[in-house]
């Protein structure tokens, strides 16, 4: 029984340090002076230890710029779209009307439509209203998602009748019930949600890389790429540049991250 | 007791306007430009588009490149699809067994790639393939094997970007089977090791069977995700070398984006929702023949 | 929920609030390709010294997604003022009606002249008769060769003609332990030396006023038959996976003759070290016959001025600037970018360099591509594609070159339904 112990601890042990590997190197090249990385063997600890990278990346190349758009555009589609998803989600879950289910499998089966499929005509669409290379421009396509609708729906099913039904009786109004009841209730799926767009409009590269011409209007991943176009021989501070892309991402998983793993299990008991 | 039919509607409208407007009427644009000749003189002006009926499709059958782009994705989706679920199943069978302590700690660890920008890691992993200061050769030499110039080789750029694919997407399977293995009943176990079973056998004939619908959901967001390949090899090696690694998003997105033959391209994109529409309707009946 | 309103709020005027910089200086915004435009900002203070009223912002782009960036731009309208654009690109802003003419700019310059540039170079910035873009550094292809392995097949000098050409590689292969290796290095992916090849032998790649595909034509073909008979004779090799690294493949004499550009002098340079130091050299390419000199491409950036910019004298005052023969051979100094003009290249830093010569003179014969919007998809998607197929042996040289006329000719098939139409 000790060796199969044994066995299994080895096992996840190696996946946990392959899986580590490519974070602790970016690390730790990107406390390296320019240079030091490109050796061989390779090193996994500085040998001089340095914040110039960092220096160079908020100074001369002001990334903190891109940092700022990405956080306020990731906080607004999120701000919006939960919004905009609970309410669905709540009319899907708990109102009769005519057509429902039918608005509601084909909202469901159309999610199997490639966005790619959407970029060309949102792109021309936005062009003619004059709001592309703004910020409107990558927070309208973000502002409702279909996912986000379902998932609400379903954790709103589970929110008894007898709750809405009393406070209608008090007299409440539609959105009062809303606003005090199913939006406390369904707070934990909110969250879960919130994380989700949050991550996904934080990595979001094709759309933005699109819709936002001007390098002071970059979202990190963008303004990532862009430098790799021309410091592709500087691995050192492109390591700094991903650590600073990905440390928000990181940092609200490990915070969040029983809500998160929590819905993909949601999401994926039907789908 | 009012009734407030308007009600629904009010929660609705935002939400479905939003979708409608900037989804559902750019699909239905995109399959109208798809019979369009628009391109870069008709961004200047829209009057010079033509209808052309299905040209762009039959212009895609003989269109080398196209066809290029459709194997590699192929490629890319057949070897890396299963190779991710098996090692995700793996991976969440491991972290079900009742020896295993600190097994939120290796989940979280597993997870991580999930979540980080796949731009910034696929800065890492164009470093660790580099063919002089690599770790991956580096370590590949403890074992007699010569460096590999992974990302320079047409032979080997789509299974180094496969490989940090699957690395990228494991864990969120994963997290899926762990739950699907959760909803199996403990007492099949304990059924089938008073019958003798060993632990292939268990896992032959109750695990699997049991994670059935687990599997087909699986397969089918991983076959989704995995067709609409583009950032991994945008990054990495620009579709090259030798349009090795070139997908079909890319090569929708360099004929709509860098050539701006967007009827083209729109064209490209249908064919790849076909695709994927089809790939999910196969699995659906892989999965559901054998018990009927 | 409000407290996320909040911040967004917070956040939305925190970002606006930083963008004004308060004084009144006329700020040009300048977008530039790939390195250049680190190096560019090392030349600004200079110019900013001597307007003190103006104040240059320089974008880099990078190249790889420098086109769809560009276009992407016109399209929504946020042009900047003054772009770097490479010359091959200029018909496609053209076509989108987005570039300044700058005929009547230079007729009133005193410092910016036609004849202060090659002619080959400057032509490739006039589309029907009209001038959109000042050459701003130049490139073109030659023949990078080792001088040791001619040597060794007899030649004592690089080859002149196309038979020479074709003599010396023969005999290259015949050199005893050269079996498995090369005489020249033609990739099918670098569309470049077939185009050449072509407008050696005096084709016009594409005819009726570009409104059809020529490579069919008797001329064409005899260049491309030509380049292919290299590869059907294992003179140059098929694939191009072979040449992982064509540093290296030089370095070890897996090819000695390669066409390529200025970019790579000092890649060869680092790689070709020590002993094999004076063991190549670069020399302008062989022509036809003996009484034609071989022409090259007429490569290089220009810079363009958008026509919506609100700033054109300035842009216009930076640009003759930038032209200035001193700060060209400044910014050659710093990035290594061949001068457009001539006048830079009397100093001792170009003249003084053997491998630079051959640029020079191949600067004196370069032609220009057919100058319209779908060229670059022509040659990227078509050209290379066919040239592949004919070397790999997929199709006859015959076959190959019907197919491409086909496929040309439908790309081109909206030009001329527009030329109709006009």
């Amino acid at each position: 029984m000790l060796s199969k112990k044994v066995i299994l601890y080895f096992i996840l042990i190696t996946g946990g340090i392959i899986t580590l590997a490519p974070f602790v190197w970016m690390l730790s090249a990107s406390f390296m002076y320019d240079g030091h990385a490109n050796v061989y063997p390779p090193r996994f600890i500085p040998d001089i230890f340095t914040l110039t990278q960092y220096e160079v990346l908020f100074q001369r190349l002001d990334i903190g710029k891109n940092f700022i758009n990405s956080l306020f555009l990731s906080i607004t589609v999120t701000a919006v779209s939960l919004f905009f998803n609970s309410m669905a989600g709540f009319a899907f879950a708990k109102y009769r009307f005519k057509g429902k289910n039918k608005l509601f499998n084909l909202l469901l089966s159309s999610m199997i439509i490639p966005a790619q499929v959407t970029m060309l005509p949102l792109f021309l669409m936005l062009k003619s209203v004059g709001l592309i290379n703004t910020y409107m421009a990558v927070i309208i396509p973000g502002m409702a998602n279909i996912f986000g609708i379902f998932l609400i729906r379903q954790y709103v099913l589970s929110i008894p009748d007898s709750l809405i039904e009393s406070a209608k009786i008090d007299g409440a109004s539609d959105f009062r019930i809303y606003r005090s009841i199913i939006l406390p209730l369904a707070m934990p799926i909110l969250v879960t949600l919130a994380i989700f767009t949050f991550m996904g409009t934080w990595n979001d590269f094709l759309w933005p890389l699109i819709a936002l011409t001007d390098n002071s209007m970059y979202t990190m991943p963008v303004a990532l790429a862009n430098l790799m176009g021309e410091h592709s021989k500087d691995p050192e501070l492109m390591m700094a540049g991903s650590v600073v892309t990905i440390i928000p991402v990181i940092i609200v998983f490990l915070a969040l991250q029983k809500y998160y793993i929590k819905g993909i299990m949601m999401g994926s008991v039907k789908g | 007791m009012r009734i407030r039919y308007s009600a629904p509607y009010l929660f609705l409208t935002p939400a479905l306007t939003a979708i409608f407007v900037f989804f559902f009427i750019p699909v239905i644009a995109a399959f109208v430009i798809s019979f369009t000749d628009f391109d870069i003189y008709a961004i200047n002006n829209f009057g010079t588009a033509r209808f052309i009926g299905f040209d762009n499709y039959k212009a895609l059958i003989n269109d080398q490149l196209f066809w290029t782009s459709l194997k590699n994705t192929f490629y890319f989706v057949i070897a890396a699809g299963p190779l991710s679920i098996a090692i995700s199943l793996g991976a969440a069978i491991l972290l079900s067994s009742k020896l295993v302590r600190l097994k939120p700690l290796f989940r979280l660890t597993y997870f991580l790639p999930v979540v980080t920008t796949l731009v910034a890691v696929a800065i890492v992993w164009r470093f660790i393939y580099h063919p002089r200061f690599g770790i991956l050769n580096y370590f590949l030499e403890f074992f007699g094997i010569n460096p590999i110039d992974w990302l320079g080789d047409p032979n080997w750029a789509m299974p180094a970007i496969i490989l940090m694919a699957v690395w990228k997407n494991f864990g969120y399977n994963m997290i899926i089977f762990i739950a699907g293995l959760q909803n199996i009943p403990e007492d099949l176990y304990e059924a089938a090791t008073i019958d003798g079973a060993n632990g292939w056998q268990k896992f032959k004939k109750i695990t699997l069977p049991m994670l059935a619908p687990t599997t087909l959901f699986i397969s089918i967001i991983t076959m989704i995700g995995f067709f609409q390949l583009f950032a991994e090899p945008y990054v990495m090696t620009q579709g090259g070398p030798l349009n090795s690694t070139l997908s079909i998003v890319q090569y929708m997105y360099q004929e709509g984006f860098r050539w701006w033959n967007m009827g083209y391209s729109a064209a490209i994109a249908f064919v790849l929702f076909l695709i994927i529409f089809t790939g999910t309707l196969i699995q659906f009946k892989l999965q559901k023949s054998p018990e009927a | 929920m409000n407290r996320f309103l909040s911040s967004s709020i917070l956040l939305i005027l925190f970002t606006f609030g930083c963008g004004g910089s308060g004084d009144d200086k006329i700020v040009i915004d300048f977008w530039t390709l790939g390195a250049e435009g680190e190096y560019i900002l090392e030349l600004i203070p200079a110019f900013e010294k001597e307007n003190p009223g103006i104040e240059v912002n320089v974008q880099q782009i990078p190249w790889t997604a420098a086109q769809e960036k560009l276009i992407t731009a016109v399209a929504s309208d946020n042009t900047p003022d003054l772009c770097q654009l490479g010359n091959t690109w200029i018909p496609q802003f053209v076509a989108l009606n987005s570039l300044e003419i700058l005929d009547e700019y230079v007729s009133s310059s005193d410092q910016i002249k036609k004849e202060n540039y090659f002619d080959g170079i400057w032509s490739t910035n006039i589309i029907e008769n009209k001038l959109y873009g000042i050459p701003w550094y130049i490139d073109t292809r030659v023949l990078f060769y080792r001088t040791d392995v001619l040597a060794e097949a007899g030649l004592n000098h690089p080859p002149q003609t196309w038979e020479e050409l074709y003599d010396v590689s023969k005999k290259i292969k015949e050199i005893p332990g050269k079996k498995d290796k090369y005489a020249i290095y033609l990739p099918a992916n670098e569309w470049a030396s077939f185009v050449i090849f072509g407008l050696q032998a005096g084709s016009t790649i594409l005819k009726n006023n570009n409104r059809y595909g020529n490579f069919s034509g008797s001329k064409f073909k005899k260049a491309f038959e030509f380049l292919v008979k290299f590869h059907k004779q294992g003179l140059a090799p098929i694939g191009i996976s072979q040449v992982t690294n064509v540093y290296q493949a030089f370095k070890d004499e897996y090819f000695a003759m390669y066409i390529s550009g200025p970019w790579n002098i000092n890649e060869f340079k680092k790689w070709m070290t020590e002993d094999l130091k004076d063991k190549w050299m670069t020399a302008p390419l062989p022509g036809p016959d003996e009484n034609t000199q071989g022409v090259s491409l007429a490569g290089g950036s220009s810079l363009v001025m958008f026509n919506n910019s609100e700033k054109k004298i300035e842009t216009w005052k930076f640009i003759e600037f930038l032209s200035r023969p001193s700060i060209q051979l400044n910014f050659y100094k710093l990035v290594n970018s061949l001068p457009a003009v001539k006048d830079a290249w009397n100093d001792s830093t170009l003249a003084g360099d053997k491998y630079i010569h051959a640029f020079y003179k191949q600067f004196h014969h370069v032609a220009a591509t057919p100058k319209i919007p779908e060229w670059e998809r022509i040659v990227f998607s078509k050209l290379q594609q066919y040239a592949e197929f004919a070397v790999r042996g997929t199709m006859t040289t015959d076959e190959a070159l019907k197919a491409l006329d086909e496929d040309v000719n439908n790309i081109l098939e909206k030009r001329r339904w527009l030329l109709e139409n006009e």
